[in-house]
């Protein structure tokens, strides 16, 4: 039997009859992705300006990249950044998911969706508020409201991923744990944390992730030396183009993948451990 | 059963409300030490809530809980010092079988040598020697049940609650744990509570059983006391099976059915309405023929229906003027039941000692 005449799952629709729909679906991804990829190849030309496909290849703007104090530091305030808005997002995240998950409340509903507003709002209208705000506290162009402003759009994401995590999860284990005699802070280190664990950590490479990633807020909020490395390709971009863009897209692409890919892992591995 | 491992738990004036909802509706109860105190009512009863109140989970509205003479209310459930096992087990699937039965031991700070050797003698107990180094995924259910108990009487609690920890079991295991775990009561002596909707369980496990119905306790008292004597038509109904026919209350205080005297009104009770409670297996075939009736009372009737179940047969007979009566038959050669079919006309008595009365509720 040729593969298109053999069922595709376990109703009798054959591969054949689903080709329109493999065709589909592989268009979408490579709409997906080709925009993504197509800088790698811009990344490694060597003209002056953006240019596809390269007429000749050269590892020149990475060395540009590399070479430049400006682009430097700017990496460095974005893995700062990055870093930090992971240490308060994860715990505070955390702390906040498993109490709205543990309390009874009638108000706790209302308190979840309130703190997962910087998900649904237009994030120009939290990098307007925060500016305007941050403007009157002296907080425009520091690390720590860069961090704080990272924090309030990093902390959803972790609540949700915590809370999906403590519905699979019997909570009588922590009551347990509390009747043997732990209190209610042992409980949730020694039983409830070692099984979300995987959880907590997927969640810290999203916190980093939407750090290291965003730019909105950050052309906002950041400059001078405390300007992110997306806020430096922003502005590269507008005032020349510059092929260095294309060298650090493709380190970004090739960070944010590998840390994707490796909360992937966790979850995977979450899901047999338990 | 050595009231040094054992605390007596008294109950007063308990009440916990959810909304409009009285969950615990004013409960007094005390607990023996040492005692195995069933709490058996039907889901929503409030039995579960009664037993989260002991364990510390929940905080009542008003009302005291003393363990021997010291106040619990305030006291958080870790400093209670009682063990507890969860229906749902609640063992901890990262740590080794030995590992979660030293839990309480570690957080007590129970020495190494120590530890080990009190988590052997658990393992012996619950009958799961050697087990102790297997993963919580390699045990069956009966097994996890085991390890669950053994973490709750490892570090010598003197109050052990349990939350139906055997309705996830198949129907053999249940009935051979059942029997263990009331072996394993007498060998700890340690003071009891457990909860269940199962009424056979009850009747099989406890000292005594305390029915709760709509947050209040209906009744409490030995399980032969609950099925021979109960004390009111939710008891009566929720335990055991039985028919209740409605009495006369005549002028003198007699109680009858039809023209047959049943009963006189209990002294000084001021119910006027009086149900009489028929245990199915409490009937017998009263012979009319040869008149040797030793019945107290008899129904004459047709049988309606005619059900061979096994072990017993059960025949539905229709009276004049009143409910069906169900009677339970033993199914041997020698039984009255052999030829029974519908349409037989019957006549069934209950033993003086076999009549059960109880006041009918309001409403």
């Amino acid at each position: 039997m040729r593969w298109w005449n053999k069922p595709a799952s376990d109703t009798q629709i054959t591969h054949g009859k689903r080709l329109w729909l493999y065709i589909v679906a592989t268009i979408i991804m490579l709409l997906l992705v080709i925009p993504t990829f197509i800088v790698i190849p811009m990344s490694f030309s060597n003209s002056q300006y953006l240019e596809f496909p390269p007429e000749v290849w050269s590892t020149r703007w990475y060395e540009e990249y590399f070479g430049s104090a400006k682009w430097m530091r700017a990496t460095v305030v974005s893995l700062k950044i990055g870093v930090l808005t992971m240490l308060v997002a994860t715990p505070l995240g955390t702390m906040a998911a498993y109490a709205l998950f543990v309390s009874g409340h009638r108000a706790a509903r209302a308190v979840f969706v309130l703190l997962i507003t910087p998900m649904i709002v237009p994030v120009i209208l939290i990098a307007i508020g925060t500016f305007y705000a941050y403007g009157r506290m002296g907080l425009n162009n520091t690390i720590t409201g860069l961090v704080l402003a990272h924090t309030a759009l990093a902390t959803p994401l972790v609540m949700i991923v915590i809370t999906a995590a403590l519905r699979s999860y019997d909570l009588n284990q922590e009551r347990v744990a509390r009747s043997l005699g732990a209190t209610r802070l042992q409980a949730f280190f020694a039983i409830t944390l070692p099984q979300i664990r995987f959880s907590v950590i997927t969640c810290a490479l999203l916190s980093f992730l939407t750090s290291f990633d965003e730019v909105i807020v950050a052309i906002f909020v950041s400059g001078g030396t405390t300007a992110t490395l997306t806020k430096h390709m922003f502005s590269a971009l507008r005032d020349f183009i510059d092929p260095t863009i294309a060298a650090i897209s493709t380190i970004m692409v090739l960070v944010s993948t590998v840390l994707l890919l490796i909360t992937q892992r966790i979850g995977a591995n979450g899901k047999t451990e338990r | 059963m050595s009231s040094d491992n054992a605390l007596p738990i008294h109950i007063g004036g308990l009440t916990k409300k959810y909304g409009d909802l009285y969950a615990l509706d004013s409960v007094d109860l005390d607990i023996k030490s040492g005692e195995f105190l069933t709490l058996l009512g039907p889901s929503g009863s409030g039995k579960t809530t009664l037993l989260m109140a002991i364990a510390g989970f929940n905080r009542p509205d008003s009302g005291s809980i003393r363990f021997d003479n010291q106040e619990m209310i305030l006291t958080p459930p870790h400093r209670r010092e009682v063990g507890m096992v969860f229906q749902s087990y609640a063992l901890f699937p990262h740590m080794s079988v030995a590992e979660n039965i030293a839990f309480p031991l570690k957080l007590r700070k129970v020495s190494a040598a120590e530890t080990n050797q009190r988590v052997e003698e658990a393992l012996h107990t619950v009958q799961l020697d050697g087990l102790g180094s297997r993963n919580i995924d390699q045990l069956s259910g009966g097994q996890r049940q085991r390890v669950a108990l053994a973490r709750a009487f490892v570090f010598r609690p003197r109050i052990l609650l349990m939350d139906e920890p055997l309705s996830a079991l198949d129907k053999k295991l249940r009935e051979r744990m059942q029997i263990e775990l009331k072996q394993l009561h007498r060998q700890l002596g340690v003071t009891t509570v457990y909860v269940t909707h199962d009424q056979r369980e009850a009747l099989t496990m406890s000292d005594r059983i305390a029915v709760i119905n709509h947050g209040r306790l209906a009744q409490v008292d030995t399980p032969t006391s609950i099925y021979n004597r109960p004390a009111n038509a939710f008891v009566a109904d929720f335990i055991g099976e039985s028919t209740m026919l409605p009495l006369e209350h005549r002028p003198d205080h007699q109680l009858t059915f039809g023209d047959q005297f049943v009963a006189t009104v209990p002294d000084d009770n001021p119910d006027s309405q009086w149900l009489l409670v028929i245990r199915p297996e409490r009937l017998l075939v009263a012979d009319d023929s040869q008149g040797n009736t030793a019945a107290a009372i008899t129904f004459g009737g047709i049988v309606k229906e005619a059900v061979f179940q096994g072990d017993s047969a059960f025949v539905l007979i229709a009276i004049d003027n009143a409910d069906d009566i169900a009677v339970r038959f033993s199914t041997g050669s020698a039984s009255a039941m052999a030829n029974l079919q519908a349409g037989d006309a019957i006549a069934v008595g209950l033993l003086k000692d076999d009549i059960i009365i109880i006041p009918r509720e309001a409403g």
